[in-house]
């Protein structure tokens, strides 16, 4: 039993790599899915974009790449879903390079599929992307059309019509970043929902979810935080208006493997340390041999 | 099993594979497909560069009509000459390329360091530092609902004493032994559990990546029933 405890430890790291894929795959195909409930910290966010008029105006950040679209996607398709069917006006940018294909892939899933009849420009607009880090966010706090001059289409903002009556970055309701790194939700944060006093809410990969958490929820409202945070919101939005339970329980689905890998990394976890604990203790009896 | 006759899709596929080759041993397959990352993304950055920035921000300001092809926005906007002073800045810059005159990009160089850094600061202390200074006040009593609450003041007790004990820890001007011993000690398992949090989250953070990896191969790529 110690030999086979002390073989553990030294498993080649291959096999444990196949566990960890066969902990994915198994559940995908079997379509496995585990009940999720929004927690506090999302539903926040869910109960301030439902409670908001219609009419509101609302901005959406892509700002993140296809590195992170797994755990990004999600959430940015389900408040965009969210927000247009509380027929809030949705500005859709990014400050990312990478971030104007996420937004044509939301425009695809979601405006093209559950909103057709929703109209560029005055229901919806993509500004796109804009180069300039945190500098795009300090210069949209003071004059937002500087900032952002043209759309997507490169067509003036001046003629757009949902543009009417926005001059700086707190003519607008509230403020929901999307990203994945730097420029991101905390840069959202510090030169866009703090000096402007826009309620902020931010979605983030797992590994930026700590580091937000301080901010949470006196600057910002709300935080999703990787996969979890996006199914919780989905669950909310499906909870809430079941007609989009056929096409916004992505984040959910993928939720039945990242349940099962992490029980299959919390064994490996526990038996390594049996396997350490084995071998430390036979070290001893043995007079100290390691 | 319904493959996909997408090029595209099989070609994302055989790069995803090739990367993950990597998990057996290095090999010339997942040496070719970070090469070609690498390059792709250099072009991509490349291309963004010129139409998001340089078009747009440069040549429709100097001179609009240059740019009304692709931005039709521009039309009728009328020249702002100032611009040229960024694009001289711009060129400096590029004069780092031109070892007898290197030195003059430090001017362009300074101007970047200093915006950068006077914006940064700013906003640093106002929303980091005295920021989070300031939620950090909180009442240790929670009656913020209008009436006792057990769970709020658990919570704020946990947020106060661990940020107080977290920077007790990195405390040196006095020796962590008696009661600031102990209370550098409570900060070691603060700092102990929030490293626990984060590094739970990033292992949680790479399994998603990889179930979307695998959704990819086996419903888009394989065409296997479901589909998340």
């Amino acid at each position: 039993m110690s030999n086979m405890l002390e073989k553990v430890g030294t498993l080649d790291r291959r096999f444990i790599y196949i566990f960890i894929a066969l902990a994915v795959i198994i559940p995908l195909l079997a379509q496995l899915e585990f009940p999720v409930k929004p927690s506090p910290i999302v539903d926040a966010i869910f109960d301030h974009i439902d409670a908001m008029p219609p009419g509101s105006k609302l901005i959406l950040t892509a700002d993140y790449g296809p590195s992170t679209v797994p755990e990004n996607q999600p959430m940015f398709e389900a408040v965009a879903r969210h927000a247009l069917h509380k027929g809030l006006k949705l500005y859709v940018l990014t400050i990312w390079a990478t971030g104007p294909p996420m937004i044509e892939d939301m425009k695809e899933a979601v405006i093209d599929v559950d909103f057709p009849n929703m109209v560029e420009g005055t229901d919806w607009i993509n500004l796109g992307y804009k180069a300039g880090n945190q500098g795009v966010i300090n210069s949209a706090f003071s004059n937002f059309r500087q900032a952002f001059p043209t759309d997507i289409n490169g067509a003036n903002i001046d003629d757009v019509p949902m543009m009417d009556g926005i001059e700086r970055l707190a003519d607008f309701d509230m403020i929901v970043a999307i990203g994945s790194g730097f420029p991101g939700v905390k840069e959202w944060i510090q030169f866009g929902g703090d000096p402007s006093d826009v309620p902020m809410a931010g979605g983030v990969t797992a590994v930026e979810a700590p580091l937000l958490y301080p901010y949470y929820p006196s600057q910002l409202l709300g935080l999703m935080g990787g996969l979890q945070g996006a199914a919780e919101y989905e669950a909310a939005l499906v909870a809430a208006y079941p007609q989009f339970e056929p096409t916004s329980t992505q984040a959910i689905k993928n939720m039945g493997p990242q349940t099962v890998a992490h029980i299959v990394i919390i064994i490996f976890i526990i038996l390594g340390n049996i396997s350490y604990l084995a071998g430390d203790r036979k070290s001893k009896l043995g007079g100290g041999q390691a | 099993m319904n493959i996909s006759s997408d090029i595209q899709v099989w070609i994302a596929a055989a790069l995803t594979l090739m990367i993950f080759s990597f998990l057996y041993k290095d090999n010339p397959f997942y040496k070719f497909a970070e090469h070609l990352f690498v390059g792709v993304s250099a072009a991509y950055w490349m291309v963004q560069g010129f139409w998001a920035t340089l078009m747009p921000n440069l040549f429709g300001k100097i001179y609009p009509p240059m740019v009304e092809f692709a931005f039709p926005g521009f039309a009728g906007n009328d020249p702002e000459p100032l611009h040229i002073i960024p694009l001289i800045f711009g060129l400096l810059l590029l004069t780092r390329l031109i070892p007898p005159i290197a030195t003059v990009s430090r001017l362009a160089m300074g101007l970047v360091i200093g915006f950068a850094a006077g914006t940064n600061l700013t906003r640093y202390l106002a929303s980091d530092f005295v920021g989070q200074i300031d939620h950090t006040m909180v009442s240790l009593i929670d009656m913020s609902s209008g009436s006792f609450s057990l769970g709020g003041t658990i919570n704020n007790l946990v947020l106060v004493s661990g940020v107080i004990a977290g920077l007790i820890y990195f405390f040196f001007s006095a020796e962590h032994k008696g009661v600031v011993g102990k209370v550098s000690r409570y900060g070691i398992w603060v700092l102990m559990v929030s490293f626990g949090a984060a590094f739970g989250y990033t292992v949680m953070a790479r399994v998603s990546l990889l179930t979307g990896r695998m959704a990819f191969l086996l419903f888009d790529w394989l065409g296997l029933r479901g589909g998340a």
